[in-house]
């Protein structure tokens, strides 16, 4: 495996989780759009760098996808979603910057820790992806729990599956079966993101997910 | 001349597909009811056929000794189910909790959630499995958002952030077991076929295997309602429509735990990887315990019984980690057991509301009095479930708890204490439900009862007379799951 | 007669940088002016500070102890010992031995600790609002420049910045993320150490917002002007330490010959000049943040140093 090539993949993976990080500590709703959609991108970057490298031209069509998709339309959408709904102005209380950055790097840790003896059989590159692409999904989790904005969830949801397709590119000849469905119900996941959103909003005013509690039923 | 299994194994597919796509555009309420009945039945009679009359295994679909009995009930339970929607949803546009436009939508979704659950069962595909999976969990998130009240809505977002993310995790899992195929069986399809998986097993690297397993027990977990991932199916339960609650009790967990039991079986033909014994275990104890010490507390009826669900959740999860011939045939039967039972519950707990227009349990009494015929169907419903003979549960139970005692005495004392303490809060329920004097409106329930009785029925004949067929197949399938 | 020469090399770097500090932050200070379209003091100008600095009288505090009278030369000294050990034009010269990464970080370490101590010394509240400042500024800063200290030397498998000099020029570094990650670490802390925007304004007048000035209210006469060529030499050292680690092509190796050394001094100095600009340009750009965000500031410092350090751990190699 040449080493150029490895250092590449591994630079574009690494900005990755870089940018997850990124997401962890945004207080802006446009910031956060704006950092998802970058991650999007390097993602995109990162999946055509493996098709490149792989000699796998479907993974080019999941690399489109990633870009068009979730580096153009779904910010775009959310975009608009977020200046609908007026919550633009809203600086989000993120919960305790420091520890939640501390917390992450235990993850990102954890994740190198548990993978990198797991996948000892499998190629390099291989190893390297899937314990980022494990980062990246406990980062995107992370975010999710941090955060007490509904749309601020879902973008750290979509960071999650973001983590999943760098995980499934990493395995070399997955069939494209998988790719084009995880693809398809991302903009499933989309159309039903669209439509809570508006409902939420509808019925509570706000999009903080914290006034959703006090509807919680039945409780003793 | 069209071989017979592969043509009944694409209509269980296709009927549920087209009906989707035609209950879309049918504006009237009638027909489409009838139209959604009609396409269960047929799709029930295509799995009847492949009781008889297998396709070869594919790349992408499969019917095997394991999945086919659980497409035969699934199918049969969306046929009963479809019937007790009719009857259902013309009383919900009567009353106006739910507007003609939505209709369309929610017929539409049901065939998709039934196309989704039979594709996940049998799919030769991990990944198409979990496509499928995905597309039932997102169906039936749209449709417990349905009624559009604060409740709903809540409950209907807690079920997508959470079923996302164990979905999510479950992906991770299935990449995981990609990789560990790959190496042994080379890249592309057959390292995702289950027959193949199953078959090579054995050389697979354990390390990968366990992670793997970690990654699956807590995605797919999530859907079955294990404790502690079980925080999004109680209000799911209770926010959505009735024929909802049954389609998740009855059948979503069922295929779940159908995927989990897949997972199991590779785990266990590679003799190096850790046994996923211990960890079904002690979170199908954990369900059942937690699940039992909460029924007491429940105020609303559907709330009650979706606890119970996770309850007896709990109960397969502890069969099927103790492994062993007989814990995994009392497993195979409850599931099957359950899921009628359950199901036909929530039927007669749908009318119940329906008519008396609450679900709390304190504005409900004397049902035997004022309704006869629901009143004893629930009542007979909670016998059964809680176990008691002679209905079909208690065989399952019955034999977990001796296997179990035999193995390990003091996770049988746990076990029984926690079926003891659901059934004591059932039971005290159910006494104020059924009996005693009759409160809430008293108007009869125009609507079929044959669903409820069809599967209360079936649920009692299994428990008096187990056909011999079926004693073969579960034990069979009891002995391909292993230790 | 080698040991003479050696000695006589490494005798230069020392007067080399002594002299080549004012010069740096005169630069700096043009530039900065010049953007600001300014005509700007001449670049000189520090020199001719220093001299009169040091020919004015020192005028102490009545309570100041011995450690007050004691701490510039201390600073100094460490400072100076620390810029002597950065290998600049060439590698490999005789002091280099003990030009151990985490012995310079040391070295700057303790002269930040004594000018802390002196600006408690004295008793006012503005030098005590000046030493807590920088002492929760160097908490972070720290441990971020020894998270960068590990990336480095888990690379080049050592910490001598001699051998990691040599390993940023051979091929076997390839392209790395951590590098990157430690290079803009390493540029946050340079920041912060130097008392910087957005960390801290060195020109600034107002008691209240400053950090590094606070702390040297008190001195006056010989004691500032040493506290002051130290803070040159300061932003001098990391400078240095930025173009030896990450911009290493040019330099000399050791025993090389004059013109080596020409050269390595030749494009040791375009290196200073390109750094004194960008940091010009930067602190020119840029608002000076306010005290309390400087934590999150250097906490992102900390962040990606710890992140450079994880990651070589899946990259091929370590």
């Amino acid at each position: 495996m040449n080493g150029l090539l490895f250092d590449v993949a591994h630079l574009l993976a690494g900005t990755l989780v870089l940018l997850s990080f990124m997401l962890l500590y945004q207080d802006r709703m446009f910031a956060l759009l704006n950092v998802f959609a970058l991650h999007a991108f390097v993602l995109s970057l990162s999946v055509g760098w493996q098709a490149f490298i792989q000699d796998a031209p479907h993974l080019y069509v999941t690399a489109a996808i990633a870009l068009v998709f979730k580096a153009i339309v779904i910010p775009v959408a959310l975009r608009r979603i977020v200046l609908r709904l007026r919550i633009h102005h809203m600086i989000e209380t993120v919960v305790g910057i420091g520890p939640t950055m501390l917390l992450g790097m235990g993850l990102v840790a954890l994740s190198i820790l548990v993978m990198l003896p797991v996948t000892s059989g499998t190629d390099v590159l291989a190893r390297e992806d899937l314990a980022f692409a494990l980062s990246v999904v406990l980062l995107g989790l992370l975010t999710m729990v941090s955060r007490r904005n509904a749309v601020s969830q879902v973008i750290g949801f979509m960071s999650l599956e973001n983590g999943l397709v760098l995980a499934a590119t990493g395995a070399k000849g997955m069939p494209l079966v998988v790719e084009i469905s995880v693809a398809f119900s991302i903009l499933i996941a989309f159309i039903v993101i669209g439509i809570f959103l508006f409902r939420i909003r509808e019925r509570f005013d706000t999009v903080d997910v914290h006034a959703l509690e006090m509807f919680r039923g039945d409780r003793p | 001349m069209i071989d017979l299994g592969t043509f009944a194994s694409d209509s269980v597919l296709a009927v549920p597909a087209a009906a989707a796509a035609v209950l879309a555009l049918l504006p009237g309420y009638r027909v489409s009811a009838r139209l959604n009945v009609f396409a269960s039945l047929l799709t029930f009679a295509a799995a009847l056929t492949l009781l008889f009359a297998r396709p070869e295994p594919g790349l992408y679909l499969i019917v095997d000794d394991v999945n086919v009995i659980f497409i035969v009930l699934n199918t049969l339970v969306a046929f009963t189910t479809a019937m007790f929607s009719a009857s259902y949803i013309a009383h919900e546009l009567e009353t106006g909790r739910l507007t003609p436009t939505f209709l369309r939508f929610y017929h539409a979704m049901y065939q998709i959630l039934m196309f989704a659950m039979n594709l996940a069962l049998i799919a030769n595909n991990v990944g198409l499995m979990w496509v499928a999976v995905e597309i039932a969990t997102l169906t039936t998130v749209l449709m417990v958002g349905i009624y559009r009240t604060p409740e709903a809505l809540e409950a209907a977002w807690k079920y997508f952030i959470l079923g996302s993310v164990g979905i999510a995790l479950a992906l991770f899992g299935t990449i995981l077991i990609y990789l560990a195929a790959r190496s042994v069986v080379g890249e592309g399809l057959q390292a995702m076929a289950w027959n193949v998986l199953v078959r090579e097993a054995g050389g697979f690297d354990p390390a990968l295997l366990n992670l793997a397993f970690v990654f699956l027990l807590l995605g797919y977990g999530t859907k079955v309602g294990l404790a502690p991932l079980h925080a999004w199916l109680p209000d799911a339960h209770a926010e959505g429509p009735t024929p909802i609650s049954a389609v998740l009790s009855g059948l979503l967990l069922n295929v779940a735990l159908f995927a989990l039991l897949r997972f199991k079986m590779v785990i266990a033909a590679n003799a190096h990887a850790v046994a996923p014994g211990p960890l079904l275990v002690s979170m199908g104890l954990a369900s059942v315990v937690f699940a039992a010490f909460m029924l007491y507390r429940r105020r609303d009826i559907k709330r009650l019984f979706a606890y119970s669900s996770i309850e007896h959740m709990g109960i397969i999860a502890f069969a099927f980690g103790m492994g062993g011939p007989l814990a995994n045939f009392a497993g195979l039967l409850h599931m099957t057991m359950h899921s009628l039972t359950k199901s036909a519950i929530f039927f007669s707990v749908g009318h119940i509301a329906q008519v008396k227009g609450t679900q709390k349990i304190a504005d409900i009494r004397g049902l035997t009095e004022s309704h006869p015929v629901l009143g004893w169907g629930l009542v007979v419903g909670v016998v059964a479930i809680v176990g008691m003979p002679p209905f079909g549960i208690f065989m399952s139970e019955f034999l977990l708890v001796t296997s179990t005692f035999a193995r390990q005495p003091w996770l049988a004392v746990v076990l029984v204490l926690g079926l003891l303490v659901g059934l004591g809060a059932l039971f005290l329920r159910l006494n104020g439900l059924a009996f005693g004097a009759p409160q809430g409106s008293t108007a009869p329930v125009q609507a079929s009862h044959v669903p409820m009785f069809v599967h209360l029925g079936l649920v009692l004949i299994a428990g008096l007379y187990l056909p011999p067929p079926l004693v073969a197949w579960f034990q069979h399938v009891a002995g391909l799951l292993g230790q | 007669m080698a040991v003479i020469l050696d000695l006589l090399v490494q005798g230069v770097q020392m007067s080399l940088v002594l002299l080549l500090a004012p010069l740096l932050t005169g630069f700096v200070r043009k530039i900065k002016a010049r953007l600001l379209r300014k005509q700007g003091p001449s670049v000189f100008q520090p020199y001719r500070d220093l001299l009169r600095l040091v020919r004015k009288e020192s005028v102490l505090a009545e309570n100041a102890s011995w450690l007050f009278r004691a701490a510039p030369y201390l600073i100094f000294a460490g400072i100076w010992v620390a810029a002597a050990l950065v290998p600049m034009f060439a590698t490999g010269l005789i002091f280099s031995g003990s030009a151990d990464l985490i012995a310079i970080v040391a070295l700057l370490g303790s002269a930040r600790f004594f000018l802390a101590l002196a600006g408690l010394d004295v008793g006012t509240s503005f030098g005590g609002i000046g030493s807590s400042r920088e002492m929760m500024i160097a908490s972070l800063a720290e441990p971020a420049m020894i998270m960068i200290v590990f990336t480095v030397s888990l690379l080049a498998r050592s910490t001598e910045l001699s051998t990691i000099a040599q390993f940023m020029l051979s091929p076997s570094v390839g392209l790395r993320v951590s590098l990157g990650l430690a290079l803009v670490a390493l540029m946050i802390v340079a920041l912060a150490e130097n008392a910087r925007i957005p960390v801290d304004n060195p020109a600034t007048h107002l008691e209240l917002t400053m950090v590094h000035e606070a702390m040297v209210l008190e001195y006056s006469g010989r004691h500032l002007a040493m506290i002051e060529i130290a803070s040159y030499l300061q932003l001098l050292v990391y400078l240095s330490l930025l173009g030896c680690v990450f911009v290493p092509w040019g330099m000399a190796a050791s025993g090389a010959g004059a013109a080596a050394y020409a050269v390595g001094a030749a494009t040791y100095m375009a290196k200073l000049a390109v750094g004194g600009f960008l940091l010009a340009m930067f602190e020119t750009a840029i608002a000076k943040m306010r005290v309390f965000r400087v934590p999150e500031f250097l906490g992102a410092a900390l962040m990606l140093g710890l992140l450079a350090t994880l990651l070589l751990f899946v990259s091929r190699g370590t």
